[in-house]
């Protein structure tokens, strides 16, 4: 299994049956197909939809059906549709239990960034579309991510980039551990089978807490 | 009180430096026919006001205004899906101012509203809140967000009657009805323009009141052909 399915995975063991989820691109995107059996979460497309179905088959498309990437998607029993006004009423107001994110850096007073990287001096893309929204009004947000980039470190002790929100992160997951994001720091309470805490620290830059009890990585 | 128009007389009232708003969310519910011929009058130095940029990759929906670089500002939530706006930004053709887009839309409903504009607190402590005043409410902080306004706005909707009463379909309505509010004039594109009664009133998602002009769009049968090839194309059928 490779690095970003065992992310999905783990994430979609985060979601308890009747939420409100919203899924960003990459990654939590693909968390979808892992949902536990017996568990049912109500999707939430920023576009404005709340609960849809997968990508329909050619010709049963509908020219006025997409999702948050203006792709394809289909409507199923308990789908609604509604503007985006609407939509961020859901988002803002406190409406989404959980949204699940990618990021491009965390740090460890549980701040993300992943909306801007520098195209030119002073110029930012790709811009925060509704995360800036999501971070602030979901009641759990959980970054998702390949641990590093190039060997570089993205769970930092302070982000570099431009933060999409202070201290909003609740939990970390990558491929290599789960982290909580906790008052006295972050916390350590997952680790993937074959990584020690001491490889983990070096490829780390953020300080860490380790629980009592490290458990196994829930695959 | 016939407000359908052809787009001829429409673009009479597009001129170099407006600013305008059009509705759609990465393709789906743009005013796709408008857009095409406002890319081929060549009007310049534009303030554009999206949600997002365009279709994922490009070459569709709002690309061509940015690759003829007939947009000076854009002001949107999301740039990213658009290679010739990103291309644009990097060169230093195209200026961006960035909201979040749950900020974005309110503006445009303070806009459109009347008001002064909306407290919010997404953005706080982030690069959003440079520049803006902030306000404290029974201790809760808020960025003031102002209202957003334009000259012109291009919605897309499924029917309209001939006094403009609009109809959408699925997710098509995005960010339309609240757009369709927020500007001087309001020029809805359609698939098909009907007989006024012949919208069930409970079904017209913006009111006449709104809207300016009615442009005939593709028919609903183009509609769907359209959207089939730009899907098919792209890999995004099963």
């Amino acid at each position: 299994m490779n690095a970003k399915e065992m992310i999905a995975r783990r994430a979609a063991k985060e979601l308890s049956n009747g939420e409100v989820v919203n899924l960003g691109f990459g990654i939590p995107t693909t968390v979808a197909n892992f949902v536990p059996e017996g568990v049912e979460v109500l999707l939430e497309s920023e576009n404005g939809a709340l609960v849809f179905g997968a990508a329909p088959k050619d010709g049963e498309e509908d020219p006025d059906l997409g999702n948050a990437g203006g792709l394809p998607i289909t409507m199923i029993p308990g789908s609604a549709c509604f503007d985006e006004a609407t939509s961020f009423c859901i988002i803002r107001g406190g409406h989404v239990d959980t949204t699940i994110l990618g990021a491009l850096e965390v740090d460890q007073e549980g701040s993300i960034a992943n909306w801007a990287t520098p195209v030119a001096p002073g110029k930012w893309s790709p811009g925060m579309g509704g995360a800036m929204d999501l971070v602030m009004g979901a009641k759990k947000v959980i970054a998702t991510f390949v641990h590093t980039l190039k060997g570089a470190p993205k769970i930092l002790k302070k982000c570099s980039l431009p933060i999409t929100g202070k201290g909003c992160v609740s939990k970390i997951i990558t491929e290599k551990c789960v982290l909580e994001v906790t008052p006295k720091g972050l916390l350590l309470v997952e680790l993937a089978e074959g990584v020690t805490i001491e490889e983990l620290r070096a490829c780390t830059e953020a300080e860490f807490l380790v629980a009592d009890e490290v458990k196994p990585y829930q695959l | 009180m016939n407000k359908v128009m052809e787009l001829d007389q429409v673009m009479g009232k597009v001129h170099d430096g407006m600013s305008i708003m059009f509705g759609g969310f990465c393709g789906v519910g743009a005013p796709l026919t408008c857009i095409q011929k406002i890319a081929e009058s060549g009007v310049k130095d534009l303030t554009v006001m999206a949600v997002v940029a365009t279709y994922p990759g490009g070459h569709f929906d709002l690309a061509p205004l940015f690759a003829n670089k007939q947009i000076k500002k854009f002001i949107c939530s999301h740039v990213g899906t658009s290679p010739e706006a990103v291309q644009a930004l990097k060169t230093g053709d195209l200026e961006i101012e960035f909201f979040p887009q749950g900020s974005w839309i309110e503006k445009v409903r303070a806009g459109g509203a009347g008001l002064g504009g909306v407290l919010v607190r997404t953005g706080l402590h982030t690069m959003v809140e440079e520049g803006k005043e902030k306000i404290t409410i029974d201790g809760i902080e808020y960025l003031i967000e102002k209202p957003l306004h334009a000259d012109m706005a291009f919605i897309k909707g499924y029917r309209a009657d001939k006094w403009g009463n609009v109809e959408y379909r699925y997710t098509a309505i995005n960010s339309n009805p609240t757009i369709a509010t927020a500007a001087d004039f309001t020029v809805a594109e359609v698939n098909e323009i009907v007989e006024v009664g012949d919208i069930d009133p409970q079904r017209v998602g913006t009111p006449a009141v709104f809207v300016k002009a009615i442009i005939q769009g593709n028919t609903f049968k183009e509609h769907k052909a359209v959207y089939h090839d730009i899907w098919a194309s792209t890999g995004q059928l099963k």
